[in-house]
């Protein structure tokens, strides 16, 4: 399975910083060169120009095209179905768990359900996820329990922060056969909002079915 | 990823790693933005002295070295070419390829060191005569400090490498000086270009 492309980082290895003291030099030759044949102006103009470009690049490049899609490598035996559950505070949700009881129904089949584990973006970079990940493991407990009393054989773990991550990770020892994944409705969704949906379609090769769960439709629900 | 005890208690839980964020690239991100902040505030100094004073620059009857700061240049230069030598060599097998380039790499560094210190004697200005000299052994000095910390390095990835240690495998113990020693080459070109020639 191709991996997604790593984030910029011009010190990432010892080629990789080699190469950008090259780029470097041939920066700063450009502005000098320019800078002694047309006066200052013509070396500010070279500084604006080469600035705008390294800009331009470092923008575009993770939009240089659509993602290669991956393919799992399938695991199941001969006849079973491999359906990967991804949700995170929806996972208790009745909706989902009739979608997942569909899914599962009409033949031997392994549930795997992936919870990701929602972190702030400050203690995500400190790489402090104990909290986060406790919670998620609360969440797909008893998200999990509830499936057993409804009788479907469903497994879980706590996956990465980013959704899309936390997929990857899942496909890549559970080789899905479909993946479901379970949001809060349009205009309460993060996931929604960052396009999940639409970026795991994008992403992987699998059948993909987006399950809306409304808690407090459902709350409202079972209080009347 | 999750943490399990051991039964019998002789190891400490697998720590939770993030797939994302790789504890070795955040704490180079980290080291890179402290270093770009250090040397950012240093250069804010330089062109606020420069370009918001409007002083000439360099101030009437100081003079820098330009040439020979020029040859330092191409000596710190090819000595990131040696050092990128050096693991190249490793990585294909080849020792002996690996401790002349770290001994050359680090004999390149000593004689940029040297020569800048010998400029410094030379100059004819000293820190405390006007700003001009105050941000100019300042920026020169912090990019010295850190061809010092790149020496010492070398120094002992050098003494490893005579002593038989890494292998196309194992050559971290040369990859992050390298990084450094590059990083420490990419400041100079800014220092240089932007103190000695424009």
């Amino acid at each position: 399975m191709p991996t997604a492309r790593r984030p910029f980082n011009p010190f990432r290895s010892e080629a990789d910083a080699y190469r950008f003291l090259i780029l470097t030099v041939g920066y700063f030759a450009a502005i000098v060169l320019a800078s002694v044949l047309g006066g200052r102006w013509a070396g500010l103009a070279v500084f604006c120009v080469l600035t705008v470009a390294a800009v331009s690049w470092f923008l575009v490049r993770d939009r240089a095209g659509p993602p290669v899609q991956q393919t799992p490598t399938r695991r199941a035996a001969e006849g079973e179905r491999r359906i990967l559950v991804i949700a995170n505070e929806t996972v208790a949700g009745e909706r989902l768990r009739q979608a997942i009881q569909g899914a599962a129904t009409g033949g031997p089949s392994e549930v795997l359900v992936v919870s990701p584990a929602l972190n702030s973006p400050l203690r995500h970079w400190a790489s402090d996820d104990d909290s986060a990940r406790a919670r998620a493991q609360n969440r797909l407990d008893s998200s999990l329990a509830r499936l057993r009393e409804l009788g479907i054989d469903a497994s879980g773990q706590v996956g990465d922060s980013d959704p899309l991550q936390a997929i990857e990770d899942a496909l890549r020892t559970f080789g899905a056969d479909e993946i479901v994944i379970s949001t809060h409705p349009e205009g309460r969704s993060n996931w929604l909002e960052r396009g999940v949906v639409s970026g795991a379609r994008e992403r992987f090769a699998v059948p993909i079915t987006h399950v809306v769960v409304d808690l407090e439709a459902e709350e409202a629900a079972a209080r009347s | 990823m999750e943490a399990h005890a051991h039964a019998d208690g002789d190891h400490p839980p697998v720590a939770n790693v993030s797939s994302r964020v790789d504890a070795r690239l955040l704490g180079m991100f980290l080291f890179i933005a402290s270093e770009v902040m250090l040397f950012g505030s240093f250069f804010t100094a330089y062109f606020f002295v420069r370009v918001v004073n409007g002083y000439s620059w360099p101030p009437h009857g100081d003079h820098l070295p330009v040439f020979v700061a020029g040859v330092n240049s191409a000596i710190l230069l090819t000595s990131s070419a040696t050092m990128h030598w050096a693991l190249q060599s490793i990585k294909r097998g080849h020792r002996a390829g690996l401790q002349a380039g770290l001994v050359l790499t680090f004999l390149m560094g000593a004689t940029f060191l040297g020569t800048q210190i010998a400029e410094y004697a030379r100059i004819g200005f000293a820190p405390r005569d006007n700003a001009f000299a105050t941000i100019f052994f300042c920026l020169t000095g912090l990019h010295g400090a850190h061809v010092f910390v790149g020496l010492t390095l070398l120094l002992f990835a050098t003494i490893r490498a005579f002593r038989g240690h890494f292998s196309p495998e194992h050559h971290h113990g040369v990859e992050i000086p390298g990084i450094y020693w590059h990083f420490v080459d990419v400041m100079w070109i800014v220092v240089y270009t932007t103190v000695y020639i424009l």
